[in-house]
């Protein structure tokens, strides 16, 4: 036993006690970190579901649950069709260029499978409000019917494509879907597209 | 011959010695009561440390037994709370007092962190208890969001969906931080269960370590004053400072006497106005939460307004998210951004003087734009004066260092 301390080996040892240590509580804490993602029931409870939509009118409206999100379903009928080229100048992302917001077969400017039915998620690509649906022309000069966020004032046309200007980034996302029959709409799958 | 201090009230036997032997109860209470010496001439300002503290008392007293009776699941809890309001026997007076504490504990905050942009308390040697102290700023935004979720009302959750949705425009991580702060693909009962678990004990256990390292700081550099004057610069032949007073029982006498002004205020807003008018707590939230309906208007409780106001001010995502970020964040560089010489606004110039009225002014006024629905007139006055409030932090190590100061006295002075 000697005074002399080997300061050189005292510190290699410090600092690998610290880094092991370190990496040990890294890899400990990955359990509590995990356990903050969705839980197999959060997941399960996000499963496909099915919604009629043979009794809606045209011009008519629903709202629907879909992972505990708002999916609108809305069937245009000819004259709102009619209107969407009026908007195509004011928007974002007229063609639907931007990927991830809606699924390979909505990238048209009806941002939807068939023309007719619109399907939205109810939330605005801001911060997630509900868009409320307001499918009358005017008061302004520039509102072609479609869909107001009453947080933030963001604005999206009757394909729930985004108005410049807004704070809302993105067109309305639409929801992977496929039509089962012509009146019954399969809401968080779109394999073998009808 | 000048008196010991030291000396005196130190036990020299029976139970106190026995306990001085084991632990520094008399010490203690000496260094930060009996024997910790502030400015005399203290005006009503620094009423709100100690009020502070108060109101943190009544949260976690209240919240104790509000937690005996509520149900933290989105089934029951908008129910639960109810229950509480009609069927416990006083219930309605502990969540009453709670909510209505949130409220004024930003009120308290708020003044406070007044105070010290008043006297420039966070001036070198006091820079820590201001970065302490926005520490417990920030955590108290994150006590009064996460238990703004808890009655599962309308604005409940419409203002988690949306505050909640900011962390997604983070670039890249942002959608996936937004699952693990849900923990679900939308705000559910896993998201409730989960903020409950925060408001109940992460955050207050954070608050309490805060408030204790603030205190620890504040009573290590001693305690600013109206004159911005250092009192350790003049001490007596007993080592006391000249121009100081201790805590216990000169302050102490004092800060009660501000203290039930303060309570009869709050037994006032109790028991005739809980919800003062729909600003403490807002009208949309008397009715459960509906996933399907957002309310035709929505803002957040007053005291997130005027940040709300500058982030409805950008029309970007981004940038919205970020510019918020930074008016709540920017005040932690107050001690260096403050260049001037002189602490106290009593010998600041005109320039500092107009720049702290027009910080309060755009405050204010965004605030109250936050609690507006959209319209294009309030979003060109949130620029604006988003511009101002901006303009204050970033232009202060300019106009701090031109401003021309007056001479500071050596000793503290009575002003009326």
């Amino acid at each position: 036993m000697t005074d002399d301390v080997d300061q050189k080996r005292r510190h290699f040892l410090t600092v690998a006690t610290a880094v092991t240590g370190g990496v040990g509580i890294a890899f400990a804490m990955y359990p509590f970190l995990a356990s903050l993602k969705p839980s197999a029931r959060a997941q399960a409870l996000g499963a496909p579901v099915e919604v009629p939509v043979g009794t809606l009118e045209p011009g008519e409206m629903i709202r629907v649950m879909w992972r505990g999100r708002v999916v609108f379903i809305l069937r245009r009928n000819e004259e709102m069709l009619s209107r969407l080229p009026l908007s195509t100048d004011l928007l974002v992302d007229p063609d639907s260029a931007k990927e991830d917001q809606q699924p390979e077969f909505a990238v048209n400017e009806y941002r939807s499978m068939k023309p007719e039915f619109l399907v939205v998620e109810g939330t605005c690509t801001h911060l997630g409000c509900a868009p409320i649906a307001q499918i009358d022309v005017g008061p302004a000069d520039d509102w072609f019917g479609g869909f107001f966020c009453p947080c933030h004032g963001s604005r999206f046309d009757l394909s729930g494509r985004v108005y410049k200007g807004v704070p809302a980034p993105d067109n309305l996302r639409v929801p992977p879907y496929r039509f089962i029959r012509e009146d019954l709409i399969m809401i968080g799958a779109d394999s073998g597209a009808a | 011959m000048a008196r010991i201090e030291s000396e005196i009230g130190v036990p020299k036997g029976g139970f106190m010695k026995w306990i001085d032997d084991r632990f520094p109860l008399t010490e203690t209470m000496q260094y930060h009561i009996t024997q910790y010496y502030a400015s005399k001439n203290f005006n009503w300002w620094y009423l709100f440390g100690v009020l502070a503290m108060v109101v943190l008392m009544i949260q976690l007293f209240t919240g104790i037994f509000l937690t005996m009776n509520y149900k933290p699941s989105a089934d029951e809890a908008f129910a639960s709370v109810e229950y509480i309001m009609r069927d416990v026997e006083w219930g309605w007076l502990i969540r009453y007092m709670h909510s209505t504490g949130a409220s004024f504990f930003f009120i308290v905050v708020y003044l406070h962190m007044f105070r010290a942009m008043l006297y420039g308390s966070y001036k070198k040697p006091r820079e820590l208890i201001w970065i302490i102290g926005m520490m417990i700023f920030f955590a108290l935004f994150a006590e009064a969001f996460s238990g703004y979720l808890l009655p599962w009302g309308q604005m409940s959750y419409w203002g988690a969906q949306v505050i909640i949705s900011l962390f997604g425009a983070i670039p890249a991580i942002g959608e996936t931080l937004v699952e693990y702060i849900r923990g679900d693909y939308s705000i559910s009962d896993i998201t409730l269960n989960r903020f409950f678990a925060l408001h109940v004990i992460l955050i207050p256990i954070a608050l309490i370590a805060l408030v204790f390292v603030h205190i620890v700081a504040l009573h290590h550099v001693g305690s600013s004053n109206p004159d911005g004057v250092e009192i350790k610069d003049h001490k007596g032949p007993d080592g006391i400072p000249l121009d100081g007073v201790a805590f216990h029982p000169y302050h102490t006498t004092k800060d009660l006497v501000g203290i039930i002004v303060f309570l009869m205020l709050f037994s006032a807003v109790v028991f005739f106005a809980p919800d003062l008018g729909g600003y403490f707590l807002e009208h949309a939230n008397f009715e459960a939460a509906n996933r399907m309906v957002t309310p035709e208007h929505i803002a957040p409780v007053w005291y997130f307004t005027p940040f709300y106001a500058i982030l409805r001010a950008v029309p970007d995502k981004l940038w919205g998210a970020v510019l918020m970020a930074s008016a709540v964040l920017l005040p932690l560089f107050l001690p260096w951004l403050d260049r001037s010489r002189v602490r106290s606004i009593r010998y600041r110039g005109w320039i500092y003087r107009l720049a702290l009225t027009l910080f309060v002014i755009s405050f204010a006024t965004l605030g109250w734009l936050g609690m507006q629905p959209v319209d294009s007139i309030y979003v060109i006055m949130s620029r604006i004066f988003s511009v101002v409030y901006f303009g204050f932090f970033l232009l202060m190590p300019y106009y701090t260092a031109i401003d021309k100061t007056k001479p500071v006295p050596d000793r503290v002075v009575y002003h009326g």
